[in-house]
């Protein structure tokens, strides 16, 4: 039941809220039109402005992938963090999870199709991936839109949300699903 | 800090890539990742249009007032040094509200809005301010009650209950959310109050 109702509102929530939004503003007397079109020219220079933040950041992690180190960084930290409790198929997620969003979903899936998404793996996986985020790009995006070229100890921030994010994923899925 | 990052993940790259004899792949990846990132930056611009908009109508029609009534006073005290007023308080009480409801495409354009709103309440225009360290904790570790992405992976697996991981991803994301806001304000502190 409460599954259905999840699904039911991941499917309908774009549409009200693209419903609801002009909705409530023609009621409410706004030029709904004119206002779409005023606000969406704001969105228009943001792309011309994130792009060179978007370059860097890209260039370095695609290097960084590419190169294989990633990989090794992995099967270092494996037999470091299973000490901890956590499943060695988890380490690569959590490498990937703050430096890229589609790889992080791309991993996500496979991990799903390989362990099952009703194991305790496929379930810590999917946890790690919806509650935690992309810090690197939204690091790089976010502070590119405005400009900023210094974010001073935002990437600490980030990075310490993202660690505490992987650990507790892994401590509360098997608090909550261990047979 | 960000150049070191940088400077460890390109440079470092390319000496793995050399030592270990795969130096042919990082041409390739270089490119591609730049052609990428011009590709994203476009698709990005199309839903930041659609969302602005729409951010535009609801400023008009009063529902962003509506949703500061609710969560602006929580939003307010982890944010002191933006005006309550301020244009900034409404984006980013949109951005939270975004990235709750799990509208992932909807939370990037309004962070960035609301991210620019800042940088009209700073005075150094090339620095984090403090409050832009704090929305960035929020952003990245986002307090989510609809993970839809999630749900519909597990859904596309053949899980016989897809939607199960809502309750440890809520749970997961309030401590990951304290988590970050803590080490934030540590942070602020050791940096001093430089900048607002």
């Amino acid at each position: 039941m409460f599954a259905l109702i999840c699904e039911l509102l991941s499917a309908w929530a774009i549409p009200l809220v693209l419903l609801l939004i002009p909705l409530a503003g023609y009621l409410r007397r706004v030029r709904v039109y004119e206002a779409f079109v005023e606000g969406a020219a704001e969105g228009f220079q943001t792309a011309v402005r994130i792009m060179p933040f978007l370059v860097a950041m890209l260039v370095a992690v695609g290097v960084f992938r590419a190169s294989g180190a990633l990989d090794d960084c992995v099967a270092l930290l494996k037999p470091l963090l299973s000490v901890f409790g956590v499943p060695p198929e988890l380490v690569p997620l959590a490498l990937l999870r703050p430096l890229s969003g589609t790889g992080a979903l791309g991993m996500t899936t496979e991990l799903l199709a390989s362990e099952g998404p009703d194991s305790l793996t496929g379930r810590m996986a999917s946890t790690i991936l919806g509650s935690t985020d992309t810090t690197f790009y939204i690091l790089t995006v976010y502070f590119g839109a405005a400009g900023i070229r210094n974010p001073r100890y935002a990437v600490v921030v980030g990075l310490a949300g993202d660690i505490t994010g992987f650990f507790m994923s892994i401590y509360i899925c098997r608090l909550l699903f261990s047979p | 800090m960000i150049n070191l990052i940088w400077l460890l993940l390109l440079a470092g790259g390319i000496f793995y890539a050399g030592s270990t004899g795969r130096i042919e792949a990082v041409t390739p990846s270089a490119i591609a990742a730049a052609e990428n990132a011009v590709t994203l930056a476009f698709k990005l611009t199309g839903v930041m249009c659609l969302w602005l908009g729409m951010m535009k109508i609801a400023e008009r029609a009063g529902l962003v007032r509506l949703m500061s009534f609710i969560i602006g006073p929580f939003i307010r005290r982890i944010f002191p040094s933006v005006p309550p007023n301020h244009p900034a308080m409404g984006a980013i009480v949109m951005t939270v509200s975004a990235n709750m409801l799990g509208l992932g495409n909807a939370a990037t354009p309004l962070g960035i809005k609301a991210m620019q709103e800042l940088q009209k309440l700073s005075r150094d225009r090339e620095t984090a301010t403090p409050a832009m360290c704090t929305l960035l904790a929020l952003c990245t570790t986002g307090v989510t009650l609809v993970p839809a992405t999630v749900i519909a992976l597990r859904a596309a697996a053949g899980s016989t209950d897809p939607a199960e991981i809502v309750g440890s991803t809520l749970a997961v994301g309030l401590v990951a959310a304290t988590a970050a806001l803590t080490v934030d304000r540590i942070c602020r502190a050791l940096y001093g109050g430089r900048g607002r």
